[in-house]
């Protein structure tokens, strides 16, 4: 395996940072850079710009709209992304629903759906979580009942992120008790005007609003809304989950924070000397950039095998199955330690909390350095990531069930 | 390919009890398996082609110790190709030395097994802290000073000692490199050994006043650093990649074991107490292996970027040693007592495992060095 970018790649990353420096809005990149919370539109016109180009949805095959880029090609996109400060792509519709429609979906829902996932005419969540099945995915329990066309929905959804932008959401719902729960789950997708459909936000601990329940009352969803077959959920679920886990390893954002984490340790000081200076948080520093540099490797490792195996499986090397388990845990670990050093660093000025400082527009003073105010908030904010996607104990049964036959 | 080789001559005609007892004996290792991985070819691919063999880089010394590593060899291919011999065809000038350039083609064919005499007990590693002094003399050099715990001393045909012929410890500037022939008893030379716990011999070497001839000199004195660098460097790479390949076997036995031992009326492997610890050791490993492949892309691009070239030799070796000691320490204790037994094949592994933390600097140090040359850029 040849770690150095050849020409051709070189030139690639050229003409993406090129693209990026010229389409995305330093505005909009300095917010990202400063924490700051993102609209809709934000979001949404970051999609547009992409799509513009075409480089919305890297990772679908080309004859939908990919890019027909190799796992190394995205890799440089994303890690270039990251570095400009791009706000991140909104994963459910793109990254979570489309590789089950491909993969599983028919070809009038392929034709229905997937364009107006890229031209940002729906904006998707996830309907997985349940307030009783969380890391037990399988037991819940929101019930869908054939009538004629139509399934009726009653039940709830929760932790459903951004779920107070969507107008669709895809929910995993009972539709039978028979055998195993695994066997009586399907895959449904739900339009959220419906009357019937209520959210609501639930704040997290540092005062975001990201997650919402989603509650249903006789929901009537068409019969055509079903994706693959009735009672075959499972399999779509778990195949969605390994595209979220891959994502959520999110090494591009670790290197960000790793720069980011530099640079506050060369400006902080302590006993007249950098805190970069310190041997000891030198020491805590050096671990975690020399475990992200590993897990970056080992991450290009496993998407360049997945891709030499991969072959033709409709151009979709970005499938890593269970080896995606552990690209989650490690990233995740990675980024929370990463989190904790920034955190540490600020010392004293980890402390003040002004809510105002993260809306759109501010640019009023903060109390202590620029830097500051993010991140405690980050810090706390990532404590989600090891706990959502499957939590990473989750991840571990996974692996030793999937990979190490325990 | 060569890996499959060598693997499976240790399957079928070195057998861990060989390997044993090779290891526990003197010299510390089977000449005639040294011979028969010679002709296997194991030799001339850790060397250049440039320098008579037909590997020598980065992946080549990856691959050929990813096997050293699981097969668990004891034959003092790191002492003798990689170090002295590297020593050798780097610090030597070709054109005028040519007795030494014999040395190196014995080397590289097998013939010959030579080590490099380096480290000292107070350097902590650092490989500029070199106290053994080499003062000029009409016609030639005298070297005191003692070298500590060198790998395969005793059965050498040469050394390849380093001594400071100017400036202090820590200087780069001022280390030689002389070859000393070890065909029977020398003047000065005193060898203290012992056998050690990972397999191997190993031997305290006292120089007092030790004459050598000018031809003794290998390449230009006081100009050693670069062609040492270099080659310690090279060492760093291949005790990593040994450190993966045994921690891949130690994996491969702790799962096996947690699939057939049953306790509670089941295998112990059912149990999540198990299964999490042993799902963090391989995804670890797989870290590990991260690090091995990333220094091995780093020793075989191109060397313009010395100081990023070593950062990742010495990232490998810290990762190696923290993931390695996690590995080591965890096999043990999910095998329960059986980890603990001689006969039973996992100790022997874990040993190893933890002794290459103590050759060529320890986690510790590579962190700090890692640190340091960060800092310098």
């Amino acid at each position: 395996m040849d770690l150095s970018l050849s020409p051709d790649e070189r030139a690639f990353q050229t003409e993406v940072s090129d693209w990026l420096r010229h389409n995305l809005d330093p505005a909009l990149a300095d917010k990202v850079r400063r924490g700051q919370r993102l609209t809709k539109a934000d979001m949404e016109g970051w999609h547009r710009t992409l799509n513009g180009r075409g480089w919305l949805a890297p990772h679908w095959p080309k004859e939908y709209g990919g890019t027909g880029w190799s796992p190394i090609q995205r890799h440089i996109f994303e890690e270039e992304c990251c570095r400009a400060y791009a706000p991140r792509v909104v994963p459910f519709g793109l990254s979570m629903l489309a590789p089950v429609l491909i993969k599983y979906g028919s070809e009038a829902q392929k034709k229905t759906w997937l364009p107006r996932i890229l031209d940002g005419s729906d904006w998707w969540c996830q309907g997985y979580s349940e307030p009783g099945a969380g890391s037990d995915l399988a037991s819940l329990k929101m019930r869908a009942v054939r009538e004629g066309d139509h399934y009726i929905l009653n039940g709830q959804k929760t932790w459903t992120t951004l779920g107070q932008y969507a107008n669709m959401i895809f929910c995993l719902v009972r539709t039978s008790n028979e055998g195993k729960p695994q066997q009586g789950i399907s895959f449904l997708m739900v339009d959220m005007t419906t009357p019937g459909v209520e959210v609501r936000p639930i704040l997290l601990l540092e005062g975001t609003h990201e997650v919402n329940d989603v509650f249903f009352t006789d929901v009537r969803v068409p019969v055509e809304n079903l994706v693959g077959e009735e009672n075959k959920g499972w399999t779509y679920a778990k195949y969605l989950l390994t595209y979220e886990r891959t994502n959520i390893a999110g090494i591009g954002f670790s290197m960000v924070a790793l720069e980011e984490l530099k640079q506050i340790a060369a400006d902080q000081h302590r006993a007249g000397r950098p805190l970069a200076q310190d041997p000891l948080f030198a020491a805590r520093m050096a671990r975690a950039e020399i475990a992200l540099n590993n897990a970056r490797i080992a991450n290009l490792h496993i998407l360049w095998n997945a891709a030499q195996g991969a072959g033709n499986d409709s151009g979709n090397g970005a499938s890593v199955g269970v080896e995606s388990s552990m690209l989650k845990i490690k990233g995740t670990e990675i980024r929370q330690q990463i989190d904790a050093l920034k955190r540490q660093a600020l010392g004293a000025y980890a402390a003040p909390f002004q809510p105002e400082a993260f809306e759109p527009g501010y640019n009023g003073p903060t109390l202590g350095p620029d830097y500051a105010a993010p991140v405690a908030r980050q810090y706390f904010n990532n404590r989600k990531i090891s706990i959502f996607g499957g939590s990473n104990e989750i991840q571990k049964n996974i692996i030793s069930k999937m990979m190490l036959g325990l | 390919m060569l890996a499959d080789t060598l693997t499976r001559f240790v399957a079928q005609d070195y057998p861990l009890d060989a390997r044993l007892a090779a290891g526990a004996g003197v010299p510390g290792y089977a000449p005639e398996k040294w011979r028969a991985l010679a002709d296997l070819g194991v030799h001339g691919a850790l060397f250049d082609p440039r320098d008579g063999g037909y590997g020598g880089a980065g992946f080549d010394l990856m691959v050929v110790f990813e096997a050293v590593g699981r097969g668990l060899i004891v034959e003092p291919l790191l002492a003798s190709a990689v170090l002295a011999g590297g020593a050798l065809a780097q610090a030597a000038d070709p054109k005028t030395k040519s007795g030494q350039k014999e040395h190196l083609a014995g080397l590289v064919s097998g013939e010959k097994q030579a080590t490099l005499a380096h480290f000292e007990a107070n350097d902590g590693w650092d490989p500029t802290h070199i106290e053994t002094t080499a003062r000029k003399t009409d016609g030639g050099w005298v070297l005191n000073g003692k070298k500590s715990v060198v790998r395969a001393a005793e059965s050498a045909d040469f050394l390849i000692c380093s001594a400071r012929s100017s400036g202090v410890p820590g200087d780069k500037d001022g280390l030689s490199l002389f070859l000393l022939e070890m065909d029977g008893p020398k003047d000065g030379v005193t060898l203290q050994s012992s056998q050690t716990i990972d397999g191997g011999r190993v031997s305290d070497i006292t120089l007092g006043d030790v004459t050598l001839p000018e031809t003794a000199l290998i390449g230009r004195a006081g100009q050693a650093w670069a062609p040492l660098q270099s080659v310690l460097g090279r060492g760093v790479m291949c005790l990593s990649a040994e450190a993966v390949g045994l921690m891949d076997v130690i994996r491969d036995m702790t799962l096996e074991y947690l699939r057939t031992r049953k306790q509670f009326g089941q295998p112990i492997g059912r149990f999540q107490a198990l299964q999490h610890r042993m799902a963090t050791l391989v995804l670890e490993i797989e870290q590990a292996r991260a690090a091995v492949i990333n220094a091995a892309a780093a020793l075989s691009g191109d060397t313009t970027d010395g100081i990023a070239t070593a950062r990742a030799l010495s990232a490998a070796k810290y990762t190696v040693a923290e993931v390695g000691t996690l590995v080591a320490e965890e096999a043990v204790q999910m095998h329960g007592g059986m980890g603990m037994t001689w006969e039973y094949p996992l100790g022997h592994y874990v040993k190893r495992l933890i002794m290459i933390g103590h050759e060529m600097g320890d986690g510790d140090y590579h962190l700090s060095r890692y640190i340091r040359l960060g800092e310098a850029t």
